[in-house]
């Protein structure tokens, strides 16, 4: 069983019979609340090959390989802090802190703030790019205040 | 290793070309990495770096190289452009990818957010019409003529970076000049306008008389009957007429501005509703496909609502009270200037106060907006959902989540109700103090001599008045931006052009259609995706073509072209020869009858959703068409015959039925052109047959386009057409489709397969489980 990277930079799962399958992609069932659990592998038309219940317990290369080919294709900032935005009113521009550094975008409406599931929240900018707020209330005075006139 | 590419085409144009591609922020860096007599053709900035982390950087394709520039270690990595090289574009959640192949090896790849790709777009463009230069020799410089836009491929205009035509709706946070853009529809009653803007003026100077006669009253009767003078009856008799006639004008005066300027504004709202109506109905199908209906209904009624209210309360009263302010304090500085500035002296500061607390007031008010919002939500998810909730014995939970729901807004009104109470107790409390400092200021003044008691009283009487307007008029402010975003809402739908515009100088379709129709070279691009390319279909008068291939292969989309629903972005669409552009919409699609897979009736009668197309139909024509539609055997079955109700609220029908009043409804209009859109998907088998009979009325003698997903419904065509991704791939009738063994013969065979495995499944009963 291995996963790798062939030189079209797409990547091959080769499974326990040996058969290899060309452009499979690693996805995580559970990334928001779950990231550590529950990993598959699909071929490229969607049917699943491979299946993890725990990352960490996935043995080494492949552990490795896996977090790699799923942080390729998973992208949800996570908002640390709301620096600015244009306006209280929306359509609005947010600058915001996030675990992959400082961004900006557009928030159309305030319907575009969804409640995920507990206290997360998704924002959804104005081109669809998703952004997660993990617990608006450990963010700092100045972000809650921010947030507060939109929720 | 960089190749021959025709430098000499390179004129003075290509500079101004390369200006327009190239941002101010990467010119100096662009400049400095490209060789001499090298020209950028395009640049991407993209957001992410490898590990999707937020960084810029930069890819610029140039005549000859592609090259990546950081801008923080601002250096360049650059590739040499060989004619086997490839770019590609693919994205997944909310990442674009862009791919640089060099046969079957990837040479680097970028990752951005999704907003950046229309430049993306323009980047691949520009890259495959360097490559199809390359092979065919075209010279540059006609390609660098005009840059098109990445979206639908229209020709930009000089120095614009977002195409007008399929431009975003106005992103602007709403502005209170938006509210001008209203005179458009105040013009046509200027002069009902004028008129009440006048009896205002003279209504409020009516209200000011009253507070004025106290003057007098204490300083000609009362102060003197004090001091031993008896009363005179004619003194008090003149002053308290004075009184009661000026009451009686401001009520009158009063009466008649607040009648007319609710007049007008009804009026100016009923305008904007059914012209913001008359123009959404124009709109494309287009327009209604991005948008929710929920939201424009609430556009049309809640906002223009919103407004009008406005109008005639709010901005009214405000115009008044300003007015008000305005001659009172003309009236105190005339009367004694000293004791006017220590009156009017609070003024400001007492405004300011309540604008503070109002302005929290306000956040708090719409935040308990939104949670009530949240509230009705709960309730819109479970209760359609119901059948769902008791199966799974989950009433408490919901109603455990509703409570949730309803505790948090209890929490933000309560936070709310500790200022709103406050509020009203404060202006109270203010005013109190307003009038105890002119109370203090008028004595002290009375004891010098400087006034007489009338003239306190007066003054007393006066600022009473107007700082309880302070609170109505702090209010404006919030209004006025609610009147301003609603206002903007409307102007978004009015200011939208159609997709789909009406020829400036339509041509006349000829007496007798024949309905010929023609596709040359049609495509069509759905937001950024090509969904018809090159698409070329001739279709005899009369014809019946059947459309086939797998859901997403273009079918619809090709059906809403035909109907012109949407325009196309490339090619022609011809009826009898004519462009279908040039056509008057109307006369256009009187031609066209449309059956859909999920027919809709409106609400009312049978006959009239028949009759729907041509409203003037006589009774027999309605039962002719119901007859030919086979539908009118049932009809008669009904209580009320064609008189039953039927649509939303109306009497049930069966799926069967619906269709064959909408192929009723088809016939009445007797059109040259059939477009049937999965007529028959959605019924079983033996309703199918039923539907297929009243279909055969219909078809007979018409130009006739009909999708079906079961290959078996399209056994009466004389041609069938499969297409796959956006393209004919194969014509024929089923005989010599099947001989090809090609994409037809695939499909049928699935279908067979798939009819097999469905009787065998069902011969085991297997029981569909509900949840």
């Amino acid at each position: 069983m291995m996963l790798e990277r062939n030189p079209r930079g797409r990547w091959v799962w080769t499974d326990a019979n040996g058969t290899r399958h060309e452009q499979v992609v690693v996805v995580r069932a559970f990334p928001v609340t779950a990231p550590g659990q529950g990993v598959g592998i699909m071929d490229a038309e969607g049917h699943e090959l491979a299946w993890f219940d725990r990352l960490d317990q996935v043995a080494q290369p492949l552990q490795d390989l896996l977090r790699e080919a799923v942080s390729e294709r998973e992208f949800l900032p996570e908002i640390q802090r709301l620096k600015s935005v244009s306006s209280l009113v929306t359509p609005s521009v947010w600058t915001v802190q996030t675990d992959r550094g400082e961004a900006r975008f557009m928030l159309k409406g305030e319907e575009d703030i969804r409640r995920l599931t507990g206290k997360t929240l998704i924002v959804s900018d104005i081109d669809g790019v998703q952004y997660l707020i993990r617990d608006p209330l450990v963010l700092d005075r100045h972000s809650r205040k921010l947030l507060d006139r939109f929720m | 290793m960089t190749g021959c590419f025709r430098l000499s085409f390179m004129t003075p144009t290509t500079t101004t070309a390369q200006r327009n591609v190239i941002p101010q922020a990467w010119r100096p860096q662009v400049q400095s990495a490209l060789q001499s007599h090298e020209n950028a053709l395009a640049l991407l900035e993209v957001d992410l770096d490898a590990s999707l982390r937020f960084a810029k950087s930069a890819v610029i394709l140039t005549d000859r190289r592609l090259l990546a520039c950081d801008e923080v270690a601002n250096n360049c990595h650059s590739w040499g452009l060989e004619p086997n090289d490839r770019l590609s574009l693919a994205d997944h959640g909310g990442v674009c990818r862009l791919e640089f192949f060099r046969q079957d090896q990837r040479l680097a790849v970028w990752r951005f957010t999704l907003g950046l790709q229309p430049a993306a777009l323009r980047l691949l463009s520009q890259f495959e019409q360097r490559l199809a230069r390359e092979s065919d020799g075209q010279p540059l410089q006609s390609l660098l003529a005009g840059t098109t836009c990445p979206v639908c491929q229209a020709p930009l205009e000089e120095g614009a970076d977002e195409c007008s035509r399929c431009g975003r709706e106005d992103l602007t946070p709403p502005s209170t000049w938006t509210l001008l853009k209203l005179w458009r529809f105040g013009r046509p009653y200027r002069n009902q306008l004028l008129l009440g803007f006048a009896l205002t003026l003279a209504s409020t100077a009516a209200t000011l008389v009253p507070p004025y006669m106290t003057m007098p009253l204490m300083d000609e009767v009362l102060i003197p009957y004090q001091s031993g003078k008896p009363i005179d009856p004619s003194l008090v008799a003149l002053y308290l007429g004075g009184l009661l006639g000026a009451a009686l004008l401001a009520w009158a005066l009063g009466w008649a501005k607040t009648y007319i300027l609710a007049l007008v504004s009804e009026r100016i709202g009923a305008d904007l509703r059914t012209t913001t109506y008359r123009h959404l109905l124009n709109l494309s199908l287009e327009y209604f496909g991005g948008r929710r209906t929920g939201d424009l209904i609430a556009r049309i009624g809640n906002e223009t609502d919103r407004i009008n209210v406005f109008l005639s309360l709010h901005l009214l009263d405000f115009a008044t009270d300003v007015l008000m302010i305005v001659m009172t304090a003309v009236i105190l500085f005339s009367i004694n200037p000293t004791l006017a500035v220590i009156t009017l002296l609070p003024l400001p500061f007492i405004g300011w106060l309540i604008h503070l607390v109002r302005d929290r007031l306000r956040t708090g008010f719409e935040k308990i907006d939104r949670v009530w919002a949240e509230v009705t939500n709960v309730l819109a998810d479970t209760i359609p959902g119901i059948r769902v909730v008791k199966a799974f014995a989950q009433e408490d939970r919901e109603s455990q989540r509703f409570a949730d729901a309803n505790r948090h807004n209890l929490n933000v009104n309560d936070r709310l109700n500790r200022v709103w109470s406050l509020f009203a107790p404060t202006v109270a409390l203010m005013t109190e103090i307003g009038l105890l400092v002119v109370w203090g200021f008028g004595i002290w003044l009375v004891a010098h001599d400087s006034i007489t008691v009338g003239v306190l009283t007066a003054f007393l009487a006066y600022i009473g008045r107007f700082y309880t307007r302070l609170d109505s008029m702090s209010r404006i402010v919030s209004h006025t931006q609610k009147a301003a975003s609603g206002a903007k809402r409307i102007f978004d739908i009015l200011d939208h052009v159609s997709s789909v515009p009406e020829p400036a100088q339509p041509v006349a379709l000829p007496e007798r259609v024949t309905g010929r129709i023609t596709v040359r070279e049609a495509g069509f691009r759905y937001g950024n995706r090509a969904v018809i390319r090159n698409l070329d279909l001739q279709i005899a008068p009369g014809e019946m073509i059947g459309l086939v291939g797998h859901s997403g292969s273009g079918k619809s989309t090709l059906v809403n072209l035909i109907c012109r629903f949407y325009d196309v972005s490339e090619g022609v669409i011809e009826l009898d020869g004519v462009d279908i552009r040039q056509l008057r919409i109307a006369d256009f699609r009187r031609q066209i009858g449309l059956v859909l897979q999920e027919p809709f009736l409106f609400f009312g009668t049978i006959a009239d959703n028949i009759a729907y197309g041509k409203p003037d139909a006589t009774r027999d024509e309605i039962i002719a068409a119901a007859r030919a539609a086979h539908a009118h055997e049932f009809i008669l079955r009904m209580p009320q015959g064609y008189d039953s109700l039927v649509g939303e609220r109306g009497q049930g029908l069966s799926g069967g039925e619906r269709q064959r009043i909408s192929i009723a409804r088809a016939l009445l209009i007797n059109p040259r052109i059939l477009i049937l859109d999965e007529a028959t998907s959605a019924v079983d088998t033996e309703t199918e047959k039923e539907i297929q009979k009243a279909l055969d009325n219909l078809v007979r003698g018409r130009t006739t386009i009909a999708i079906a997903h079961r290959l078996s419904t399209l056994r009466k065509a004389d041609r069938l057409v499969v297409m796959d991704k956006g393209v004919v791939v194969e014509e024929g009738n089923h005989d010599q489709l099947m001989a090809l063994e090609g994409a037809y013969w695939r499909l049928y065979q699935a279908q067979q397969r798939q009819a097999e495995s469905e009787g065998a499944v069902l011969g085991g009963a297997a029981q569909e489980v509900v949840a």
